[in-house]
């Protein structure tokens, strides 16, 4: 059963006062809905997530009591992601004809807070000033770089190019072009990972409605189609955060499970991809996750970078919507939020950022602690 | 600096041999497929195995990767004993101990900005804060100095 998405709402992400996590969320869903011609009640089914904004299904008491069957998806910044897999297999399954994907969230400013003991780590791993995420991004970075020669100009130049992206998306957080100089100079944040390398948690919503692919031309003229989506979490040995004594064989990473699946469930490979979205939590992320996905081999970043055939009119765009750099981290909606700019994409419907030459096919990629990686592969 | 041994505190139990004068890191290893995670665990995340010894790693190991936490972290969890205007930048990476595991580390080091993949370094076992009236143990790696 191939699965269609024939709706799609976002939220702008950013900082929104005075607006709740979960009216974000309502706000997309209402987008999504009116993007497909539906109705609330339409919807036989839905997946949510969110993780620090209100509960996803407490959503119906705004949406309207249904008695629809509604889950909440917890998983890490694979959150969205795991709402749309969900979905994606409730459908496949034969169960349902027609639901919805949502995801939200609104965090604190700051880095994100972690509770060790939460999170099986041991309050000692707290108290040492261990438990940042930013130093795993920053130690997986400087040693990727030690073995292929990557530079810091290379990181430099991925978040140029995701702001200068996230200039061109009006539902984008920051709009700032920020030059060469302006990054490269920002302050130390986790070394060799400056300031305006990384992303920062902050608010937004996004939601998808997904129907059987047989069904979808009833809806839209322009349905996009799933067809992959796949999480895997870590195996033993890949390096991931917080992991306080790591193997010394080294394992893939999820990530590369995760792609693999995908291609092979798609029946298409990397070369077959237009345009993708891949999870830049920092600047050094969307470089090992180019070539995890199977995009480039280790150390061919530089030449990608250099050569911009990751800009929108380059041979891969990657992120061009200005990824996580640009829009920010809420949680329950980043990963929707890259399938919701592919599915613009591959509608035509991109504005400014649109990619030349009518993309076909597009990739996301989110990944997130404690070492889980969701990926689709959709189509038109 | 609380003098008697009474008044040291380990920051937690099991993570390394305490008192000691010449203390170290406790792993386990797996009795079925021999692989050493740190700290100790009674199951292998390698084999799925529940059977596991522990045992004291090497003091010594090279460094893998590393990272320089440049802002104060937030409290709570942290409990170092900066303040916004005493906070310096300090390391953190992972040692590889030889034949063993690698183990996440705060690094002892007066420079970070000469932190290199593949030094040498040594394990340090010593007081990291003073909490009501005693000295909470924890451990650290530091450069072996050139001789």
């Amino acid at each position: 059963m191939d699965v269609a998405i024939i709706g799609i709402g976002i939220h702008p992400f950013g900082r929104t006062d005075g607006v709740t996590g979960l009216e974000q969320g309502v706000f997309a869903a209402r987008q999504a809905l009116k993007d497909a011609g539906l109705n609330w009640q339409d919807m036989q089914f839905a997946y949510g997530g969110s993780a620090a904004a209100e509960k996803a299904d407490t959503m119906v008491s705004k949406l309207g009591l249904t008695g629809l069957q509604f889950i909440n998806v917890a998983n890490g910044c694979a959150t969205g992601g795991s709402a749309l897999q969900s979905a994606y297999m409730a459908i496949q399954s034969g169960m349902f004809d027609v639901g919805m994907a949502v995801g939200f969230d609104k965090h604190p400013r700051g880095a994100f807070t972690v509770d060790p003991e939460g999170s099986g780590l041991g309050k000692w791993y707290g108290d040492v000033g261990m438990a940042l995420t930013p130093q795993f991004f920053g130690m997986k970075i400087q040693r990727y770089m030690h073995e292929y020669g990557i530079s810091e100009d290379t990181l430099t130049r991925v978040a140029v190019k995701n702001y200068k992206n996230g200039a061109m998306n009006p539902n984008a957080w920051r709009k700032n072009a920020f030059s060469y100089e302006e990054v490269a100079e920002s302050p130390m944040v986790c070394h060799p990972l400056r300031k305006y390398m990384f992303c920062s948690p902050a608010e937004g919503g996004c939601a998808m409605i997904l129907c059987r692919a047989d069904k979808a031309k009833q809806f839209t003229s322009n349905p996009v189609f799933l067809k992959a989506a796949v999480v895997r979490t870590r195996n033993f040995g890949s390096f991931e955060v917080f992991t306080q004594g790591q193997a010394l064989d080294r394992a893939d990473a999820p990530t590369v499970q995760a792609s693999r699946a995908a291609f092979e469930m798609a029946g298409v490979g990397p070369e077959d991809i237009d345009v993708a979205q891949l999870q830049d939590t920092e600047s050094g992320a969307e470089i090992m996750h180019m070539s995890e996905n199977g995009f480039c081999a280790d150390g061919d970043q530089e030449k990608w970078l250099a050569e911009g055939w990751t800009e929108i009119d380059g041979k891969l765009p990657v992120n061009t919507d200005g990824g996580c750099l640009a829009n920010g981290e809420p949680i329950g909606a980043s990963g929707l939020r890259q399938v919701y700019e592919i599915a613009l994409q591959l509608r035509g419907e991109a504005g400014k950022r649109q990619v030349p030459n009518q993309p076909k096919t597009g990739y996301t990629h989110v990944y997130g602690a404690p070492g889980l990686s969701g990926v689709t592969i959709l189509s038109r | 600096m609380a003098t008697s041994i009474a008044d040291q505190v380990p920051i937690a139990e099991g993570l390394f041999t305490w008192p000691s004068n010449d203390p170290r890191l406790l792993g386990s290893r797996c009795t079925n497929c021999g692989v050493v995670t740190f700290p100790a665990q009674s199951s292998c995340a390698a084999c799925a195995g529940t059977d596991t010894e522990t045992m004291e790693l090497e003091r010594k190991g090279t460094l893998w990767t590393y990272t320089i936490q440049c802002f104060l972290p937030n409290r709570p969890p942290y409990e170092g004993p900066e303040t916004p205007e005493t906070f310096r930048p300090f390391g953190v990476g992972y040692v590889e101990l030889p034949g063993q595991t690698r183990v996440e580390t705060r690094i002892k080091c007066d420079d970070p900005d000469s932190l290199r993949v593949g030094m040498e370094m040594e394990l340090v076992v010593e007081k990291f804060i003073e909490k009501d009236g005693k000295d909470i143990i924890s451990y650290f790696f530091q450069p072996v100095e050139a001789a």
